[in-house]
Formats: structure tokens, C-alpha cells, sequence
């Protein structure tokens, strides 16, 4: 992938559009994997590293008609069987090919609540494009339709066009429901809950809402504005928000239910503490977490220096360590922020790294060094606990371990010192310690993350959970697949309740 | 959003505050902490002590010295303002039992936090020996409230223009020194007061208590900015503390990462302070 400009690939849609228009519905299988796949128009990687604008810039209208006619149509619909939310992606694609960007759009938010961001972070390369006919056709799954980018884009067409329709909401059932957490997960239970009409009331610790969305990824892969757009739409559907209130301290779980009466809780509290590497010197003035690094970006703004108060550090020459999407953003955040080098280390080689390719090309793009099959060792300080720099160590790729990816082994004696006055250590993170620290009676695993049965309950009433918080560090797709799934059982949890009441009224009646 | 219902100058760069928390109020529990911000687009999150509460106001008091462009901002408030973001009570709360004799020593700013916690202690039936050290006699804070609960108080002044002319770890250790030395030693103040009361009591195996207040940023485990070296193994403060043993906390550490921003900090301070000065100029 090279870069090419957003008026270039418009261009080159607008002579393509002529072309195919008419034959839309007409083209051969054979014809329509001969399409060419569209780019996606990006900003110039030299102009973007200095800016927290999207780097994505979105399909053009051409754009999106033509990559939709790629699609076959085809009977399998594999596509659809590996989206956790099992939107109906050929019928919605069809519509874009059509012209009919209103259409897709109702087709998309009869499953999902949140296109704008999942068409935006959602790893559609393992899930519903991994399977795609035409991907297979082509032998490479790169080549497969783009369904992600045509998601996002009749998400932003909605927007844009400001054709926002509110879901029905039934009327009120004198049911409460506490939402804890506004991650992905927990918005979906909300939005879910809310449309039976039970009265829904979020708890978020942070002054803000979204979650890992918010304070995570950052500005420049998934806008605010966005994240801000959709919980307006949760506002609107008079949702209750309370910010600033932390479960388990500021009220104790268990008192939601028994003093506040809420007759279901959902706990969507996300991943939280942060791993480190155990090595010497991680304690050092310069070492951060990836979270604690991208918080102080994103949340509390460190991009605009004049204006927000959070500190952080400026950088000349930073290390990331890990491989992952968290990484991925750390390193090209840092490069934002001011940095001049910015070195991705990695245990094993660019095959085996977790990000996303996308966002790993995007990384290079904007000029991130990757170093493979390299780890740190030890970080150095000065007199002042500040870092200068890092001891590293290299590996070499030894026999497949337990997930059949090659094992790195380190290469003795190959020790080496990198310049480095900044270490972002970006390799995981254990479960949020809250909840269980303060409801010993809610059952964990070993690492802390909330242990739920088929229908996302805990081993309390009244209590669900889902998201990073059972499953440990995963994605926004299943962490709202999983809220998507509490929200039903509570919803038939009490319907069955609202049944029992009506009928024990009923015989008082008699 | 939380509002200020009453005010107080303690000494020159100290105030009082208390803030309608009702929430906060009820749960609250010795040695907790809130979060707030004084702006909540561009502010930093900041945590205090909680010094008291109130249910039935529904109050909390909070105190604190004006070091930083926040607490500067901050004192700059006035009842009837509100807080947009106040966020709490946070960490673990202070183990209270009987333990016998129980030595509270407060340094400065560090006597807030200290009240509740000896109060409680006192509460349960412990003999409290109370210490407070301040630089100067006008530095001194809550000297009435602390007499009220100690069985013993000892005042200490850097300059010895009030109680003793010591620091603090002077009469810590002659109390450990005595036939029946203490069963249990809470220190709270500057880091380095923290430090030395741990040094002081070692060799004498005293249990010793400290509460450490680092920089944070959530409060909830998410960040990892908050972490301390504790026996050689990384444990956060905002959910495994504040409260941990003085014996095994790497202060060096722990200050170093305390004063990461200090540069940056009083270059936004000094900002901060000019540019509301001359507006205040301009109003005038
Ligand atoms: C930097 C980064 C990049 C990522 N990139 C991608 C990507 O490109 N694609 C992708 O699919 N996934 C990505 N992920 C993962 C994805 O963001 C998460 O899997 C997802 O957000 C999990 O959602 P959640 O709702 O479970 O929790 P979270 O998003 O973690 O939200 C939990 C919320 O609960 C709040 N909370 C915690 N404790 C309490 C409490 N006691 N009381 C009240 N509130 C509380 C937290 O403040 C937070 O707002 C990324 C993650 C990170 C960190
Ligand atoms: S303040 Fe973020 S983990 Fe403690």
C-alpha cells in the first residue's frame, strides 16, 4: 500500500461510476470481482503525524458504490455468520450499490447501535471479511469487499446528512436497570434496556463517557465527536448519566439493588491494570502505561499544550514495547505529541504482531520504527530516577509453542543499549480490580475477570456482566455482542417479573 | 458537579473546603481519598484526603495546600462555586482496631488526613500519642481538634517557634525507646517525613503506617500512574493503598515520580498566577 490522495482515488471513482452505473444489477460474478478494490483516501502520512485529525478520511459517495457492486451477493452470507452482531451485510451493501445510502443505514441499525465507531475499529480482516467470496476468489483476503469502510460510511452519511431517527422506545415499565461502566458494552445494554422502556441510569467513573473508546483510542483513528454524537443519541432516549460515580466505593454494588432498588445490574467496568515486564527500572520518571499515556493524550487533552493542565513528559525518543493495537497507538500518539523517534519493540517478527495490518502500515507511513525479534531488559535512569535509556535483547524465532506461532528465544550474550528518554510499556492489561475488591461475593477467575453463565449473568441476582471485564482484553465489536446479549436476558428477565407481578395483582383483583 | 458550601483560610498557603458529597458523606471511611478537577475539558485530576464529613449536611471537608496550578485554581473558588468533576471516596480504607498504643504522626498538610484516622483509632479504645510537625508555629493546622482526641500530643516546629524545636522523628524515637514501646506507628505527610519516620522506627520493629499520595489520573486501577515499588513489587495506590508499610516503600522512588512534573507544573502555575492577577488588574 502506497499513499494516495484523497482527490486522486475520488477522481478515478467518478470515471469508474460512469463505467459500471447502469450494469449494477446486471454484472456477472466475474465482472464484479473485477471491480477494482477501493483505497481508502487517508491524509498524508507526512502532515498527519503532526496533527490529531482522523487519519481515515472515509469512502466518497463513487467510492462506495463501486466497492459495493464487488459484492456477489452471494446465498452463504459467510459474512454475516462471523459479524458478532449479525448485521445483514449483503442486503445493506446492496443498497449502497444502489444509491440508496438511507436504506443501508436502517438496515445497519436493526442490529447495531454504534456503526460510526465498529465501521471505524472493528478488525473486520478476521471476521466478517475474512470469509468473503470475493477475498477467496481473489486469494487474498485484503481483496475481500470492504465492509468495515462501507459501514463507516453510511454511519458518517447519516450523520452528515443529519438523518438521525431515534429508536421507538415502549412505554415505561417502572423497571430500573444500573448500568456500570460506558464502554462500548455498557452502552449497548443501555440503548438495549432503555427501547423496552425500563428506566436505564449509567455510572461512569471518569468525568466522560465512552470508555476505552474515549480515553483509549485515540482522536485520530475514532473522532470524539463521533463517540459524542452516539451517547447524545442515548441522552436523547432519555437515558439517566451519572458521571463521576464510582461502583463499589462511592456506592457499594450490592446497594444498587437492595437501597437504591435497581432490579438489574450490569457491570461493564472494562480491562484495568495494567501489565509491566517485571524488569528493572519500570519505575523510573519516564515509564508509563500505554492507558496512562493515552489518557493523558486523549481524555485530558496533553495534544493541546497550551490549554490542558495534564502533564506529560515531551519526548525526543521513545520506546514502545509490544505489538498490538495499543502499541500501535501509543507509538504514533507519541509521535504526535512531539517525539522525533518512535521505536516499536517487538518479541517476535511483524507475522506474529497482533495490530491490525492497517493500523501497522499507517504506523510506518508516519515514519514509527519497528524493531522485531528484540526485548527490552532493563530500563536506565539518571540520579534524578529519570530514564536515558534501555538495555535491550535480541531474539531469534525457535519451535512453535501451544498457539503454533514460533517461540522467540533470546540470543545470548546480544545485549544492547538504546537511547530512549521515554518507555511506553503497551503489553496487556489484568481485569479492573474494582468490582471484585469491593463485592466479594460476586464470583471471579483467578485473574479477576467476572465469571458469567450463557446469558452474561454473575453468581448474584440481578447481576450481568460483559465486555473486557469477563473476557479480559478484547474488542469494542465483542464487548457490544456480549452487552447486546445481557441486555436481552435482562429484558426477559423482567418481562417474566413484570408477568408474575400483573398476575399476583390480578388475583388480589379477584 | 459538587458545590462548595463553606471556605477557610487555614494559614497561608492552606484552605479549607466543604463540599456537598452526600454520597460521599455516607461511604466515606478513615484514610479515603476523592479526585477532583477544578476544569473538566483541560484540567488535571487531583487527589485529596478526606479530612471529615458530615451525613447529616451531606458534606465532606477537604484540605489542602496551594502547591500546583490546580490547588491555586482551586483556592481561588469561592462558596457557591461548583467542582465539575469530584469523584470519590477512594483506596482502601485505614484498618481500625485496638491495638494498644498507636503513634499518629502528621506532617504539615499531612494532620487533614491524620484527623479522621486517630479519631477512629481513639474511638476503638487505642491510647494515641499524637505527633505534629509544621516548619513554623503559623503553619500549624487543626492543633484544637487534634488535642481534643490524643492522649498524648507533642508539637513540633522546624524553627521552634512553637512546641519543640525538632523534627518530628525526634520524639518518635524516644517513644520507641521507652519500656513499652508503641504496637503501631501512622505517619502522614510529605514523602520525606514518611520516609524518615520509616528509617526511625525500623530498628525497632515498629509496625509503621504510611499513606501515600501520589500523582493519579483515574483512581480506579486503569492507568498504572499512581504505581509504587513496595518490596520490590509494583502495586498501585489508588487500589491497593494509600495505606501501606513504611518499611517496605521505595520513597527514593516514589518521590522521584512525584516530581516528574514539578518543572512543568510550576511553569503552568506561574502562568496561571500572572495571567488571573492581571485580570483581576484589568477589573479593578
Ligand atoms: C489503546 C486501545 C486501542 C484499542 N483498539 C481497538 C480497536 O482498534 N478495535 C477494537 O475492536 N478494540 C480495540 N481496543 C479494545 C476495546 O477498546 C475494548 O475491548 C472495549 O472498549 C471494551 O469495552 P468495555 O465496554 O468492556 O469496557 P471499557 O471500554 O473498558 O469501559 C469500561 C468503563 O467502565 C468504567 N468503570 C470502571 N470501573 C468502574 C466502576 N467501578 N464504576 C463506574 N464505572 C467504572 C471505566 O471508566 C470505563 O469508562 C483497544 C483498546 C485500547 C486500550
Ligand atoms: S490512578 Fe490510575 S491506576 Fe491508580
Amino acid at each position: 500500500m502506497s499513499y494516495h490522495s484523497l482527490e486522486e482515488l475520488s477522481a478515478q471513482a467518478k470515471e469508474l461510476i460512469v463505467e459500471y452505473v447502469d450494469k449494477c444489477d446486471s454484472l456477472k460474478p466475474k465482472e464484479r470481482t473485477q471491480i477494482p478494490a477501493q483505497e481508502m483516501p487517508t491524509q498524508d502520512p507526512l502532515i498527519r503525524r503532526t496533527n490529531l485529525e482522523e487519519v481515515a478520511i472515509g469512502f466518497s459517495e463513487d467510492q462506495a458504490r463501486i466497492e459495493a457492486m464487488r459484492c456477489l451477493q452471494c446465498v452463504k452470507k459467510n459474512c454475516v455468520q462471523d459479524c458478532p452482531v449479525n448485521i445483514d451485510i449483503p442486503a445493506f451493501v446492496n443498497k449502497i450499490a444502489h444509491g440508496d445510502f438511507e436504506g443501508a443505514a436502517q438496515i445497519i441499525k436493526q442490529t447495531t447501535l454504534l456503526p460510526a465507531i465498529c465501521g471505524r475499529v472493528c478488525p473486520q480482516e478476521t471476521q466478517c471479511q475474512l470469509h468473503c467470496a470475493v477475498g477467496k476468489a481473489l486469494k487474498d483476503v485484503e481483496k475481500s469487499v470492504a465492509i468495515g469502510r462501507l459501514e463507516r460510511f453510511i454511519a458518517d452519511w447519516e450523520r452528515k446528512n443529519g438523518k438521525k431517527v431515534l429508536p421507538k422506545i415502549k412505554p415505561p415499565t417502572g423497571k430500573k436497570i444500573a448500568v456500570v461502566g460506558s464502554g462500548p458494552a455498557g452502552l449497548v445494554v443501555a440503548a438495549d434496556c432503555k427501547r423496552e422502556g425500563h428506566h436505564v441510569t449509567i455510572f461512569e467513573a471518569f468525568h466522560r463517557l465512552g470508555g476505552v473508546l474515549r480515553y483509549g483510542i485515540p482522536e485520530f483513528r475514532l473522532p470524539n465527536d463521533i463517540i459524542d454524537h452516539e451517547i447524545e443519541t442515548l441522552s436523547q432516549m432519555g437515558v439517566e448519566i451519572k458521571t463521576n460515580f464510582v461502583v463499589g466505593r462511592t456506592r457499594k454494588l450490592i446497594d444498587l439493588i437492595e437501597k437504591d432498588k435497581y432490579d438489574a445490574v450490569f457491570v461493564g467496568t472494562g480491562a484495568g491494570l495494567p501489565m509491566f515486564m517485571g524488569i528493572e527500572g519500570e519505575n523510573l520518571v519516564g515509564v508509563f502505561s500505554a492507558n496512562e499515556y493515552l489518557t493523558r493524550a486523549n481524555l485530558m487533552r496533553a495534544f493541546e499544550k497550551e490549554k490542558a493542565d495534564t502533564p506529560i513528559i515531551s519526548s525526543k525518543k521513545v520506546a514502545v514495547l509490544g505489538g498490538g493495537n495499543v502499541a500501535m497507538d501509543s507509538a504514533r500518539m507519541a509521535k504526535r505529541l512531539g517525539a522525533d523517534n518512535v521505536y516499536v519493540i517487538y518479541r517476535r517478527t511483524e507475522n506474529e504482531m497482533p495490530a491490525r495490518k492497517e493500523e501497522a502500515v499507517h504506523a510506518k507511513e508516519e515514519g514509527i520504527e519497528f524493531h522485531f525479534l528484540e526485548n527490552a531488559k532493563r530500563i536506565i535512569g539518571d540520579e534524578h530516577g529519570c530514564v536515558t535509556g534501555m538495555e535491550c535483547v535480541r531474539f531469534e524465532l525457535g519451535e512453535p509453542d501451544e498457539s503454533g506461532r514460533r517461540r522467540p528465544v533470546e540470543i545470548k550474550s546480544s545485549e544492547f543499549i538504546v537511547d530512549v528518554d521515554t518507555v511506553i510499556v503497551a503489553i496487556g492489561n489484568g481485569s479492573n480490580p474494582l468490582i471484585s475488591q469491593t463485592t466479594p461475593q460476586i464470583q471471579v477467575n483467578k485473574w479477576g475477570n467476572v465469571l458469567v453463565d450463557k446469558t452474561q449473568k454473575t453468581s448474584l441476582d440481578k447481576v450481568f456482566a460483559g465486555g473486557d471485564i469477563v473476557l479480559g482484553a478484547a474488542t469494542v465489536i465483542l464487548a457490544m455482542g456480549e452487552g447486546r446479549r445481557a441486555a436481552a436476558s435482562i429484558n426477559s428477565m423482567l418481562a417474566l417479573e413484570r408477568e408474575t407481578e400483573k398476575a399476583v395483582k390480578n388475583s388480589y383483583a379477584l | 458537579m459538587n458545590k462548595i458550601i463553606y471556605k477557610e483560610q487555614l494559614s497561608k498557603d492552606v484552605f479549607l473546603m466543604g463540599i456537598d458529597a452526600p454520597l460521599i458523606a455516607e461511604e466515606r471511611q478513615p484514610g479515603q481519598f476523592i479526585i477532583l478537577q477544578t476544569d473538566d475539558d483541560y484540567g488535571e485530576r487531583i487527589p485529596l484526603t478526606i479530612a471529615d464529613a458530615d451525613i447529616e449536611e451531606g458534606s465532606i471537608t477537604i484540605i489542602f495546600q496551594v502547591v500546583g496550578k490546580t490547588t491555586t485554581e482551586l483556592s481561588l473558588m469561592e462558596v457557591g462555586d461548583y467542582l465539575p468533576a469530584f469523584v470519590g471516596p477512594l483506596g482502601k480504607p485505614t484498618h481500625i482496631k485496638n491495638f494498644g498504643h498507636v503513634v499518629c504522626v502528621a506532617g504539615g498538610i499531612g494532620v487533614a488526613p491524620m484527623h479522621p484516622i486517630a479519631q477512629a483509632l481513639k474511638k476503638v479504645g487505642n491510647f494515641v500519642t499524637i505527633i505534629i510537625g509544621a516548619r513554623t508555629k503559623d503553619l500549624l493546622i487543626l492543633e484544637n481538634k487534634m488535642k481534643n482526641i490524643a492522649d498524648e500530643l507533642i508539637i513540633c516546629t522546624d524553627d521552634g517557634s512553637y512546641g519543640r524545636k525538632a523534627l518530628v522523628t525526634e520524639p518518635l524515637k524516644e517513644l520507641c525507646e521507652r519500656n513499652k514501646k508503641p504496637e503501631m506507628v501512622i505517619a502522614i505527610g510529605p514523602p520525606v517525613m514518611m520516609k524518615y519516620c520509616s528509617i526511625t522506627t525500623k530498628p525497632y520493629e515498629v509496625f509503621t503506617q504510611v499513606s501515600l499520595n501520589t500523582i493519579m489520573v483515574d483512581g480506579t486501577g486503569m492507568c498504572g500512574g499512581c504505581r509504587v515499588s513496595i518490596n520490590n513489587e509494583t502495586k498501585f495506590v489508588c487500589v491497593d493503598g494509600p495505606e501501606f508499610d513504611g518499611h517496605q516503600v521505595d520513597f527514593d522512588n516514589m518521590i522521584a515520580r512525584l516530581n516528574s512534573y514539578k518543572n512543568i507544573e510550576r511553569q503552568k502555575q506561574k502562568c496561571f498566577v500572572e495571567k488571573t492577577f492581571k485580570a483581576k488588574e484589568g477589573v479593578l
